[in-house]
């Protein structure tokens, strides 16, 4: 046999497989990332750009309590229910994705390394996570928050994060199981790659598709609990506008002036089930690059 | 026998006296004009078994279950007749389609296990059977539920019935569900490989009870398999299909004496046997997937023997002797075949040998059980040891000890002189890279993520052999020796078929540079004509590298081709040891003489 040997056909043929398209094409071929993309992508840009438009500022009065004036009318002490649903969704959305994020990472990190570890280490870390577990994940969040004077946004973001961890860390050592005891991951082992990398490099990037998945139902609980917290007045800054605030301050004249509650319960719901939407599609792509 | 009187039937005679008509029978994918098997002619005359044997991708299995009228998702029959009694099965009204599918024609699935209800006790699985059909009154119900599993061997017990699917064996479950196939007393019975994964000596029990059972009740069979060697043992005739087309057709005799398709003989010539060694040959490239089948006839690309007329013209199934037919236009001009071409000497019993890894004492446990006891073998420098075994003999388990995969094993492994420690992580990196393990399965061994470059130059980075662009070189050199073509660099893994992925896992393998590598039954998930490829690579590693392997498996066959001495394992005990050719001559040990004797063979 030659030293360099030429390129070999024979094995290949004409009747290879055709090229996977990228991850991103094959997920915009399924409807439900494109309508979930979209609405997140609008409900996002809403957000980041509205304050510029908004006819009124944040904490400016424009007539009297829950009167007609303007699109959707004023709230409570009379400021414009649009200006605020306008300025509203910076605060909210911000402490959501990082909070889901900061959540993931955790999660995923506790889960795999238990997942991988095996044994008691499993065990251990597992039965530590369902202690966790065991506290429904907005009290934990009210008992520190009440306990706090003027919280900064930091403090909710660490504290939803945490209540997410432990629950992502079920899912992510559930999936990671059925990975680790995969052909490929023992052949790294015997090859005698550091745990690390056999973590990074083999096991992670076979998780994608149901952490996506996760991720996107994370993202929604973070909104719920980030509204909800705003609704029984644990924001950052109580006086600014927030979509869960705006909930709570108004819900008096519900029956005078629905829209002051509506209109922030609405941008919310299409959020998140923009962003579920949009999570599901990305793990069927995930998973359909797999066979 | 009635095989004797049918022999000279004509599709009339046939169609008023039993057995099942196939005429031009096609299917296609459904939205698609792409083919998946067309053109199919066949005849089950009663008590007939015919043998339907073709690689992965050959449709063998959707001709199989057209014959219920049944077609997977995504594809549906296009055109043709299944013409049983005069009546064709797929004109059939959906009542009476339902009614005949286990009544006349019955279904044995590939895994029984998935078959039979996990919640509910073996006995009322076979009389609900006969309610469901309406057969006889509850006590024969019963009755017949006893005397079907009297049939294929199993206990008639009370207790026995009591049981679940979970509490048989895997030879017992496909016992059982033969027995359902035979309870409502079919005329078709279809059978879709219904002994791959069970051992030799359970294959061999089902396989005698199956051809029983057709020639006791005059029931044609249709056996879809991909194992030659099994169909040399209890087929009437056989039908070989390549590409969802029958590419030859033939008494089970002219078959194997005269095979005259180029397909044919190199499906033999790829098949190891049990009494002489062969240097086993490969057929090169893939199985067309449906709709990448090539113009003309269909196997011109892999063919050693194609002219230009072979891809111009499709060919026709003629018929060159009686009941004997061939879909080739060459068929006259390519001589005759010889069942001992391709034989070569035995490995020298003889031959000095120059011990490289020594195992002494291993025994071997899962938590408190001990699963392997006192094993003591050794491996010379470019030898080929092979540990063989049923299914729970050990085999595996002494492999990945040996490897370093499992740690919970006592006894004295010697690599060199020196000894190892029990897991991979605590040894010396330099004996991790010169002692590799080649996986069972190429679809769990490969990171699907990763791209084939990355998989083979993993090794050569993590050792210091090579790095960078020199590294590519490497990968591509060695993707050159083990026949992929260079342009598959940048694909993962998981575009390539089996034997592609096995061939990359041994590219893998060669990539540190081992002295030894232990192959876990690395062709049992592949195709015979891939198997034969991937021995013939690993036959020129060992000749031309001097790598000594330790080959488990479960196939006596390919032992004699590939190994020179031999360890065959009980219960995690050896029982007998030797030199291929001493032990396959003239084995000693009762279990020795059995496995031999239950192996199917072609030869």
């Amino acid at each position: 046999m030659s030293a360099t040997t030429p390129p070999d056909t024979t094995a290949a043929g004409p009747a290879t497989a055709p090229p996977p398209s990228s991850f991103f094409r094959r997920a915009l071929r399924q409807k439900r990332f494109v309508f979930g993309l979209a609405g997140t992508v609008l409900v996002v840009l809403f957000a980041i750009l509205a304050p510029f438009f908004a006819p009124y500022g944040e904490k400016q009065t424009a007539g009297p309590p829950y009167s007609k004036d303007g699109v959707f009318g004023t709230d409570y002490i009379g400021q414009d229910v649009l200006s605020r649903v306008m300025h509203g969704g910076q605060e909210v959305l911000t402490i959501s994705v990082l909070a889901t994020v900061l959540g993931m990472v955790l999660g995923i990190l506790i889960g795999v390394v238990a997942a991988y570890a095996g044994g008691w280490w499993d065990e251990i870390i597992m039965r530590l996570n369902d202690v966790l577990l065991a506290f429904p994940q907005i009290l934990l969040s009210l008992v520190v928050l009440t306990a706090l004077q003027n919280p900064s946004a930091w403090v909710i973001i660490v504290l939803v994060a945490a209540g997410h961890a432990p629950r992502v860390a079920r899912v992510a050592r559930g999936v990671a199981l059925g990975i680790v005891s995969r052909d490929f991951v023992v052949a790294a082992e015997a090859l005698g790659e550091k745990r690390s990398r056999v973590i990074v490099a083999e096991v992670l990037p076979n998780m994608t598709g149901p952490l996506l998945a996760e991720a996107g139902l994370r993202l929604t609980y973070s909104i719920g609990i980030v509204a909800a917290l705003g609704f029984l007045g644990f924001a950052a800054d109580p006086g600014a506008a927030n979509w869960g605030q705006m909930m709570n301050e108004n819900r008096l004249g519900l029956q005078t002036q629905p829209w002051a509650v509506l209109a922030p319960v609405m941008v919310i719901a299409i959020f998140t089930i923009a962003t579920n939407l949009m999570a599901d599609g990305l793990a069927q792509a995930s998973q359909r690059g797999d066979d | 026998m009635t095989s004797a009187t049918d022999s000279d039937q004509a599709d009339h005679q046939v169609r008023t006296t039993g057995g099942l008509v196939i005429e031009d029978l096609g299917v296609s994918l459904t939205g698609k004009d792409v083919d998946v098997v067309d053109d199919i002619d066949l005849v089950l005359k009663p008590g007939e078994v015919v043998g339907l044997v073709g690689e992965s991708g050959s449709g063998k299995t959707t001709v199989g279950t057209s014959l219920l009228n049944y077609s997977r998702a995504g594809a549906h029959i296009s055109s043709g007749k299944v013409l049983l009694e005069d009546r064709d099965v797929l004109q059939l009204p959906w009542k009476e389609v339902r009614k005949l599918r286990g009544e006349e024609i019955a279904y044995v699935p590939q895994d029984p296990a998935s078959a039979l209800n996990p919640s509910i006790r073996i006995g009322k699985q076979l009389v609900e059977l006969q309610q469901l059909r309406g057969i006889g009154t509850s006590e024969s119900r019963l009755a017949a539920a006893r005397a079907g599993l009297e049939e294929v061997g199993l206990p008639s017990d009370d207790e026995f019935l009591r049981r679940y699917a979970h509490q048989l064996s895997g030879g017992q479950v496909q016992r059982v569900a033969l027995a359902m196939a035979f309870l409502p007393k079919p005329k078709v019975l279809v059978l879709d490989e219904p002994t791959t994964g069970l051992d030799v000596t359970t294959q061999k029990m089902v396989l005698d009870t199956m051809a029983a059972l057709c020639r006791t009740y005059g029931v044609s069979a249709l056996y879809v398999t991909h194992d030659l060697a099994v169909v040399a043992n209890i087929a009437d005739r056989v039908a070989v299909m390549y590409a969802g087309q029958i590419a030859e057709l033939g008494p089970r005799d002219t078959i194997f004496a005269n095979p005259s398709h180029p397909y044919t003989r190199a499906l033999l010539d790829s098949i190891p046997h049990l009494s002489q060694a062969r240097a086993l040959k490969g057929i090169p490239g893939r199985t067309p997937s449906p709709g990448r089948r090539p113009g003309g006839c269909r196997f011109n690309d892999r063919c050693s023997f194609a002219v230009d007329r072979c891809r111009d013209e499709v060919p026709a199934l003629r018929e060159i002797a009686p009941e004997h037919e061939v879909r080739c236009h060459r068929v006259g001009e390519i001589g005759t075949w010889d069942i001992n071409i391709g034989t070569v000497p035995d490995a020298d019993p003889d031959k000095p040998r120059d011990v490289i890894l020594s195992v002494d004492g291993l025994n071997v446990f899962y938590g408190r059980k001990q699963v392997v006891h006192d094993v003591t073998f050794d491996l010379a420098k470019g030898e080929v040891v092979a540990l063989v075994g049923e299914s729970g003999s050990g085999k595996t388990t002494i492999s990945r000890s040996v490897g370093g995969l499992h740690k919970d094993w006592t006894g004295t492994l010697t690599f060199e002189g020196r000894p190892l420690a029990t897991s991979a992580r605590k040894r010396t990196s330099d004996d991790r890279r010169r002692m590799q393990y080649i996986f069972q399965n190429p679809y769990l061994s490969l990171n699907p993520r990763l791209t084939i470059e990355q998989i083979i130059k993993r090794p050569m980075e993590l050792f210091g052999l090579a790095k960078g662009k020199e590294a590519t070189e490497r990968v591509v050199e060695l993707m050159g020796q083990v026949a992929l073509g260079s342009q598959m660099l940048h694909y993962q893994a998981s575009r390539l078929s089996g034997g592609e992925r096995q061939r990359v896992a041994i590219a893998r393998a060669l990539a540190a540079e081992p002295d030894v590598m232990i192959c876990d039954e690395i062709t049992s998930a592949l195709d015979v004509s891939v198997q034969g490829s991937i021995v013939e690579l690993l036959e020129g590693l060992r000749l031309e590298r001097g790598i000594s392997m330790l080959f488990v498996t479960h196939n006596l066959a390919l032992v004699r081709s590939i190994a020179a001495r031999v360890e065959i394992l009980q219960a995690g005990k050896v029982v007998e040891e030797g030199s291929v050719v001493r032990v396959m001559d003239t084995p000693q040990q009762d279990y020795t003489k059995t496995l031999l004797g239950n192996s199917p063979r072609i030869d």
